[in-house]
């Protein structure tokens, strides 16, 4: 049995690794549901009625259900069921899939923080714009977007920060992030088996992440203390 | 020609008629102003002049051309209203400056984004902005604000906003300037800086709409005065006729507090 001092780098290393794919998934999911969730609050507002129903029935199944079961049915539900393995077996596939589960998953929340900014914003704002001869389009992007974005910066910094835990989900389906590589030492894996230290080592890279993006989202809403 | 005619408009809210038959015309450098109760329909009027309300009957014609029918659905397309609202300029009660950008920035933006649509904007964008920032100095300087032109609306006072608010209003070069009570949000030393304000508009042949409870500013700085009470125009006429020989019994109720003080 190796001491701690010498399993350490080989764990770390291998935790590096893990937490890479958690970050991938992280910010793959933030590039995919910060529009989509845009999208699905327009939506939410449509003129459309079937338009409106659709999304709403939408929201309410994702996020009435566990995260874990949606990665479960998305990443299964097309092999076992429809017998047609969309995502293949491997790695990029079960990363691919996880993917999907999240921008859909995050997007729900997101798209309900959108529409609580929008509907905060006075209605003294539209008229103003509409009077001044502006666009709908024009009044949204250069009046009331940044205005929007300083309302719903709060509730968003605490939607990010549960983002970056829930990546761990991801595990159910066995992708490969940092809690992944951190229960391999509890199976065996590289001459060391048996270790549970490492699973709770995993702990500090959540940690150290969500430090560096608290300090990051408090500056950003610093930065928009200029207006009110 | 008159700059402005309203014919017959008519605007109900579910199923209360605020604006009933709706009539008059206003002649160019005129001064215009709308008294009357809470209620009575003043605020609606001025919203269908800016198509923030669409009415449901009547035409309002600006210099003899047709700007709105409610005959005609034309005249509802987003592109048309566009264009249409522009002969009309609107001062709110709550200022409605945008908080993210300065005094001057608030002036220039709707200017700037209309350049972006000129055939020759991409060639010559440095000198379209820099004659867009320099009108938008000019009436900053105007409403007595050039000190104030990089502040944020959140460091003016109250009276300060209104004006740039005037400011952002007179940018786009109105044919009318429309007021929504634009002192009822200010404490009565605000008012007067606001009111001082309008009155050297009206002295530059401004033509303007003023929806006010400011009885005294009303009848010293208007051409004509229409009483409106329940959806009406209830008392048309100039200032002395309104205020001084009242046709309506409403109309000598309306004005008893005003006059007696």
């Amino acid at each position: 049995m190796d001491t701690f001092i010498e399993q350490l780098p080989i764990v770390v290393h291998s935790l590096n690794i893990g937490f890479l794919q958690t970050l991938k998934l992280f910010f793959v999911t933030l590039i995919g549901a910060l529009p989509l969730g845009l999208i699905i609050c327009f939506g939410s507002k449509s003129k459309i009625a079937p338009v409106r129903f659709i999304l709403k029935i939408f929201i309410w199944i994702i996020r009435g259900t566990p995260l874990m079961i949606q990665l479960l049915i998305i990443y299964y539900f097309p092999g076992l069921v429809l017998h047609n393995p969309i995502w293949g077996g491997d790695e990029s596939g079960r990363f691919f899939a996880s993917s999907v589960a999240f921008i859909i998953n995050y997007a729900c929340y997101f798209s309900e923080i959108f529409r609580g900014g929008i509907i905060s914003i006075p209605v003294g704002q539209d008229e103003a714009g509409l009077v001044l001869g502006m666009t709908r389009s024009q009044i949204f992007f250069k009046v009331k977007l940044l205005q929007m974005v300083k309302r719903i910066l709060p509730p968003m910094s605490n939607e990010i920060l549960t983002l970056v835990k829930d990546t761990s989900l991801a595990r159910i389906i066995a992708l490969q992030e940092v809690i992944w590589a951190g229960q391999a030492f509890m199976k065996g894996s590289q001459g060391i088996s048996g270790a549970i230290w490492p699973l709770f080592f995993t702990a500090i890279y959540y940690l150290i992440c969500n430090g560096l993006l608290t300090l990051l989202l408090g500056g950003l809403e610093k930065k928009l203390e200029y207006f009110r | 020609m008159s700059i402005l005619e309203v014919e017959h408009i008519g605007k109900s809210f579910e199923h209360t008629e605020v604006l009933k038959d709706i009539c008059f015309t206003m002649e160019e450098s005129q001064v215009l102003s709308i008294i009357g109760s809470s209620g009575s329909g003043k605020t609606t009027l001025l919203r269908c002049l800016n198509f923030l309300e669409h009415a449901d009957s009547g035409v309002i014609k600006v210099a003899g051309n047709v700007v709105f029918d409610a005959d005609d659905k034309e005249y509802l397309k987003d592109s048309v209203i566009r264009k249409n609202r522009l002969h009309f300029g609107m001062v709110f009660q709550s200022f409605n400056l945008f908080p993210q950008y300065t005094a001057l920035q608030n002036v220039m933006l709707a200017k700037q984004l209309q350049a972006e649509k000129l055939p020759d904007f991409k060639a010559k964008k440095k000198e379209i902005f820099t004659e867009i920032e320099d009108e938008a100095k000019m009436l900053l300087y105007q409403m007595g604000l050039s000190e104030r032109m990089n502040n944020y609306p959140h460091q003016l006072s109250g009276g300060q906003c209104q004006r740039v608010a005037i400011a952002r209003a007179l940018a786009m070069k109105p044919d009318i300037l429309c007021f929504d009570e634009p002192t009822s949000a200010l404490d009565p030393e605000l008012t007067g800086e606001v009111l001082k304000v309008i009155k050297e508009l009206a002295e530059q042949k401004m033509t303007m709409i003023i929806v006010t409870h400011e009885m005294a500013f009303a009848r010293d700085v208007s051409d004509e005065v229409i009483f409106m009470d329940d959806g009406y125009v209830l008392e048309y006429g100039t200032p002395d006729e309104v205020f001084n020989h009242p046709k309506e019994q409403r109309t000598k109720q309306f004005l008893g507090r005003f006059i007696e003080g």
